[in-house]
């Protein structure tokens, strides 16, 4: 069974069908990408993935639950976590904080164990300061665990936000255009980070525009135009998908139209 | 004088248990100075802003939310506590229970109001708030006395001894008070909870996506500070031994706002100095009568322009203090450079 499937979902916006009826699927340890042009409604799949909009019609199961119309809390405590297009770090926060926050869902410990300091809450802050250090020396960030996250480059701070999402231990990490901003050179280097993560055994959807960024990382693809899917399939169908075509470099027919 | 500084913030970080410790001495062995009665009111009412501000701090500096009406959690814990010991004739210690869980559910009210607002919506409600609070003080006539207020609150005992301030025992009660209350403060932010609201001030819908239950949160800090609020509120109400609703007005709202951003938002020695320098400066510069209040403006709007983030304010430069036995590579290599 897949990881995620999602049905047949739909989202309108007053007259406006900004998703209709796309249907996907994600299996354990794979890299999958959704592509389209700008505003052909990447997003929106995105924000009902994670709880930030309400599903109009379909379903989305997650690990063989039903998780679509649920709170965005109840997602990840699922186990999908996400990151944000604008990087959404803790801005005045340090680099450290901002995973143990990833961490907070797993972090088992009441109230009263915050005022009394008890072995209970000493253990929980142990693990969870320890956690962090352990995924940030993984992805080579261990030397900056103190620097408060404002400070970092534009590609560390997107390093920390993925950082911050395998803190919740999520099982399915959401990447919401991770390459926005980024020079050629840096999206490559991105591109290298996020599948040596598949390679540490994480499972990534990736959402983005630039199609020749996911065509060599990614396992299987789904490309959306107008709120559609339009096609699906390894990188190299997809490429030679005429729809594919067509709705990335246009359809060239003008002139044929006119005549 | 940079280094002067710099080296100074070192040794005071180094230090801070013995410096903390050395500070507390001298604050408890101060009334054996031959302080006047006037001189220790005003440490008491230092004190008693200071733990006002540090419950503020919890919803404005910490969790980022400004409210304008704090005076109404403090106005709730003073006249409940004066009602449980005039009316029901309870001791201090039963109306001190009594104001902290009266104080509580009234923050829990305010924060279960505010839990979707921010910004200036927050600002406005919590003003409105205050006031509704400070009406329902004046015209509940049958229960609050009304505008002629509640007289001749007895006077606090511990073991038989009344309390006074001329024996000194209101002073040491006060700062017990603000001892614990520095305690709780420090210990809940240094926590879960305190990185999920600071969380919240940060960026509040990343924080929802983490997981973090934001609103439950939000409830909670109002309702904690409205019970420090009730602390502050029960031991005010039993040392001036008079509550009316005119004692929590907004002026009172806006010098505990005024605490918390002078004295450094999110900072908890800040509130206590901010609390030190707006209760002494006007005591201070009573030769000056009417005068004082433009120095004091003066001295805000100065403060305001050169040092916004508050006398302490700002992000620590200290590394991030990790809890004991967690090892960390870079720490180990920086401790070895150190050595060699």
């Amino acid at each position: 069974m897949a990881l995620l499937e999602v049905n047949e979902i739909t989202k309108v916006f007053g007259g406006l069908t900004a998703v209709d009826k796309v249907s996907f699927k994600v299996e354990p340890g794979e890299i999958v990408s959704i592509i389209g042009p700008n505003g052909a409604g990447k997003t929106t799949i995105f924000n009902m993935l994670t709880g930030v909009y309400k599903v109009d019609n379909g379903s989305i199961n997650f690990d063989g639950k039903a998780i679509h119309n649920t709170s965005p809390q109840h997602i990840v405590h699922a186990g999908i976590a996400r990151t944000f297009q604008n990087i959404r770090l803790f801005p005045n926060m340090r680099v450290i904080e901002n995973v143990m926050i990833g961490n907070h869902i797993n972090t088992k410990y009441g109230f009263l164990d915050e005022v009394f300091r008890t072995p209970r809450f000493r253990k929980g802050e142990r693990e969870c300061a320890q956690k962090a250090i352990d995924i940030l020396e993984s992805l080579d960030l261990g030397d900056q665990i103190d620097n408060y996250a404002k400070n970092l480059p534009y590609g560390m701070q997107r390093k920390v936000e993925i950082a911050r999402a395998i803190a919740t231990n999520a099982k399915l990490i959401i990447l919401d255009e991770p390459a926005a901003g980024m020079n050629p050179q840096e999206s490559e280097e991105l591109m290298e980070f996020i599948r040596s993560l598949r390679d540490k055994g994480h499972t990534i959807l990736l959402i983005e525009h630039d199609m020749n960024l996911v065509m060599q990382i990614s396992d299987r693809i789904y490309v959306i135009e107008y709120g559609k899917k339009i096609a699906e399939g390894l990188p190299a169908e997809v490429a030679h998908n005429p729809r594919v075509i067509t709705a990335y470099l246009g359809s060239g027919g003008i002139s044929k139209d006119e005549e | 004088m940079k280094s002067i500084v710099s080296t100074a913030s070192n040794f005071m970080h180094k230090n801070k248990l013995w410096l903390l410790l050395a500070i507390i001495a001298v604050l408890v062995i101060l009334p054996f100075f031959g302080l006047s009665s006037y001189l220790i009111r005003v440490l008491c009412m230092i004190a008693t802003y200071s733990i006002l501000a540090l419950s503020l701090n919890l919803i404005t500096g910490f969790m980022g939310q400004t409210s304008m009406g704090h005076a109404a959690l403090y106005c709730i814990g003073a006249y409940a506590g004066a009602l449980f010991s005039t009316r029901l004739g309870t001791n201090f210690w039963i109306s001190l229970i009594a104001a902290i869980v009266v104080g509580a559910l009234a923050g829990a009210f305010e924060g279960f109001v505010t839990m979707n607002l921010s910004g200036s919506y927050m600002t406005v409600t919590t003003l409105a708030f205050a006031q509704v609070v400070t009406m329902v003080a004046q015209n509940w006539t049958s229960l609050t006395n009304g505008p002629l207020g509640i007289k001749s609150i007895p006077r606090p005992t511990f073991f038989g001894i009344e309390l006074t301030t001329n024996n000194g025992g209101l002073y040491w009660l006060v700062l017990a008070f603000l001892i614990l209350t520095v305690l709780f403060v420090t210990a809940i932010i240094n926590s879960k909870m305190g990185r999920a609201v600071i969380a919240i001030k940060e960026d509040e819908l990343a924080a929802k996506l983490m997981g973090i239950e934001t609103k439950r949160y939000r409830i909670a800090v109002v309702a904690i500070a409205g019970a420090l609020a009730g602390v502050a509120g029960c031991y005010y109400a039993h040392m001036s031994r008079y509550v009316d609703p005119k004692v929590f007005s907004f002026d009172i709202s806006m010098t505990i706002l005024t605490i918390v951003i002078f004295g450094g938002l999110a900072s908890i020695p800040g509130s206590i100095l901010g609390a030190i320098i707006m209760v002494a400066f006007p005591e201070a510069l009573q030769f000056l009568s009417e005068y004082r209040f433009l120095v004091y403006g003066f001295i805000l709007v100065i403060m305001m322009r050169f040092r916004p983030q508050g006398v302490l304010g700002g992000l620590s430069k200290q590394p991030y203090k990790l809890p004991a036995g967690v090892k960390s590579k870079a720490r180990e290599a920086a401790a070895q450079a150190k050595e060699a």
